[in-house]
């Protein structure tokens, strides 16, 4: 594969697995390590089970944050047609 | 009949409408009709794009029928539903750039071109057609069922009439606007789909005196209910993590948002959508089903689920409010319909009739046959509604696990496996379906994991094993 644009694409595409891999292992680590416990006995942030709060409020929010830098530093913009500068064609 | 909650519906649908005949503008001046009706001329933008996935998946489940399990679950199923975060960055990002690519190159306009060319296939063609055609006519009979109840609990209008409204409504912008009418509908959609979980929520945690004195009744009428293992403690670990393939990953595989990743403009749209996606995805996902477990403290006792959403609405929001959180649903079940029902009318339109009947049809046989297709479809699926099925969430799973275990790996490793092979997308095309089928009906929740889990790895092993298996053979040729 001689395309230089699908060596981006390739890595772009290990970043969504690697990212999805960490989102899951965040929202798994929390949910059942801080809710393992007797649910009498649930700490609680802004009102929320301690366990939820980090599992499912503050891990959508560092996704999001993840997903910003991901795309906006790492992410390159190449040109999908092949008529364009778009590095050798196959 | 309380027309202050009408009000925002009736304005809702004028507006849907309005973009539709305004898309409708660019089908008649199209060069390339086949590439405008059902792909929009791959000219979303970001913002359009993200929009347009979110809508397209988020269903009747996600503001209806999850909510209505959250109530009873707790928020076990919270947790469970936040799988859908990935969705929003998963599909653009592993399709990503190389699938806009490869579909330009090969001059896709629907995912069955792409495996066509990719794999040189008459096999892979009609699989792929008929699965599409198959599963989603039912998913759509589903979500049909699901608007015209919506309408029927808030209006009072006879289930039958109601279907004829809804169906109507959709039917007229698919048929005149095709695919970008859909997109622009769906932007619209969209954002009154996360303006309305806002404003629900809110309204809920008012209503209910705050998130403490909400978790607190919870905690009081049963602990569980606030734990993540759900109200009977059903929900185990590994049940839950399972739903990460179904609704979290698996999403690759489903080609009304696969479709979606080949219609956008240029690299920036494509940057932007993630970014919007993610947010947006994440927030009606967590919203809705917070929603759904707040409800249980504000109005106790509801046995059915599907009614949880409804009546909360209509208990918590002034009525000029609610009938614009009612458009949400709304919106997000024709938002799933109008997307499968482009889909369904590429499928025999350019997949089946184009490829098999008349190849060389002219540009404007192509036009009438997709206008007529689109609305045969469509008032067919009426047909269909009009004898209801339950429980709109199962059998929307249904054709979803059936569909991702078809396509995932086809076209994942169309993309980034140059070995696979005819072959081997074949079996897995098979086998996906096929064992899908099987475990559902005999084996539903196999290993105590969600039906979808096998039937995806036994076609992964199939594809690769397959492809393996014949490389010789696809040499030679």
């Amino acid at each position: 594969m001689k395309d230089k644009r699908f060596k981006i694409a390739h890595r772009e595409a290990i970043i969504g697995i690697a990212l999805v891999l960490f989102n899951f292992i965040w929202w798994f680590g929390f949910a059942y390590g801080m809710g393992g416990v007797d649910p009498t006995e649930y700490r609680y942030i802004f009102g929320m089970p301690e366990w939820f709060f980090y599992s499912c409020v503050l891990g959508f929010i560092v996704v999001v944050i993840l997903v910003f830098i991901v795309v906006n530093y790492i992410f390159k913009e190449v040109p999908f047609e092949d008529d364009e500068d778009g590095g050798e064609q196959r | 009949m309380n027309w202050l909650v009408i009000l925002p519906l009736l304005l809702f649908l004028f507006v849907i409408f309005f973009v539709g005949f305004w898309a409708n503008k660019y089908v008649l001046k199209t060069d390339s009709f086949i590439h405008e009706y059902f792909l929009g001329g791959r000219q979303l933008g970001g913002f359009v794009l993200a929009m347009t996935m979110i809508a397209t998946y988020g269903s009747a489940s996600s503001f209806i029928g999850g909510p209505g399990v959250a109530y009873t679950k707790g928020l076990g199923w919270v947790l469970l539903s936040m799988a859908q975060l990935a969705t929003g960055y998963f599909v653009l990002m592993v399709l990503g750039k190389k699938f806009a690519i490869m579909a330009r190159k090969y001059n896709a306009v629907t995912i069955t071109d792409f495996l066509k060319e990719r794999y040189q296939s008459k096999t892979v063609v009609i699989l792929s057609a008929l699965s599409i055609i198959v599963f989603l006519f039912s998913s759509m009979a589903a979500q049909w069922v699901g608007g015209a109840r919506l309408i029927e609990s808030l209006t009072g209008i006879s289930y039958t009439s109601s279907l004829f409204i809804f169906a109507f409504s959709v039917l007229v912008y698919v048929i005149v606007g095709g695919f970008r009418a859909v997109a622009l509908t769906e932007t619209v959609q969209g954002v009154v789909m996360f303006l309305g979980t806002a404003v629900l929520l809110i309204g809920t945690i008012i209503a209910g005196g705050g998130v403490d004195k909400i978790m607190a009744d919870l905690v009081t009428e049963n602990p569980n209910l606030v734990s993540p293992f759900g109200a009977e403690q059903d929900l185990t670990p590994l049940y839950v993590s399972s739903f990460w393939i179904l609704v979290g990953i698996g999403v690759v595989g489903l080609p009304q948002i696969t479709v979606r990743a080949m219609s956008y403009k240029d690299s920036k749209s494509m940057h932007r959508a993630i970014i919007i996606g993610t947010i947006v995805i994440g927030f009606i996902m967590l919203g809705m089903h917070l929603i759904g477990v707040f409800a249980r403290a504000v109005i106790p006792g509801i046995e059915i689920g599907d009614k949880v959403m409804p009546t909360l609405t209509l208990t918590v929001l002034p009525p000029l409010l609610a009938g614009f959180v009612l458009a949400a649903p709304m919106a997000a079940i024709m938002s799933t319909v109008d997307s499968l029902l482009i889909l369904v009318s590429s499928a025999i339109t350019k997949d089946i009739y184009l490829n098999y009947i008349k190849p060389n049809a002219s540009e404007k046989q192509v036009k009438k046959v997709s206008f007529w297709v689109t609305s045969i479809i469509g008032i067919a699926v009426i047909l269909f509604s009009l004898s209801p099925p339950d429980l709109i969430i199962w059998l929307n799973l249904f054709s979803f696990g059936g569909l991702e275990s078809v396509f995932i790996w086809p076209i994942v490793f169309g993309l980034y496996w140059s070995k696979g092979n005819k072959y081997g997308a074949i079996t897995s095309m098979i086998i996906g379906m096929g064992s899908y089928i099987v475990f559902d009906r005999l084996f539903p929740n196999p290993l105590g994991v969600h039906t979808v889990v096998l039937p995806v790895l036994l076609s992964l092993i199939s594809f690769v094993l397959i492809s393996i298996l014949t490389k010789n053979k696809v040499q030679k040729a």
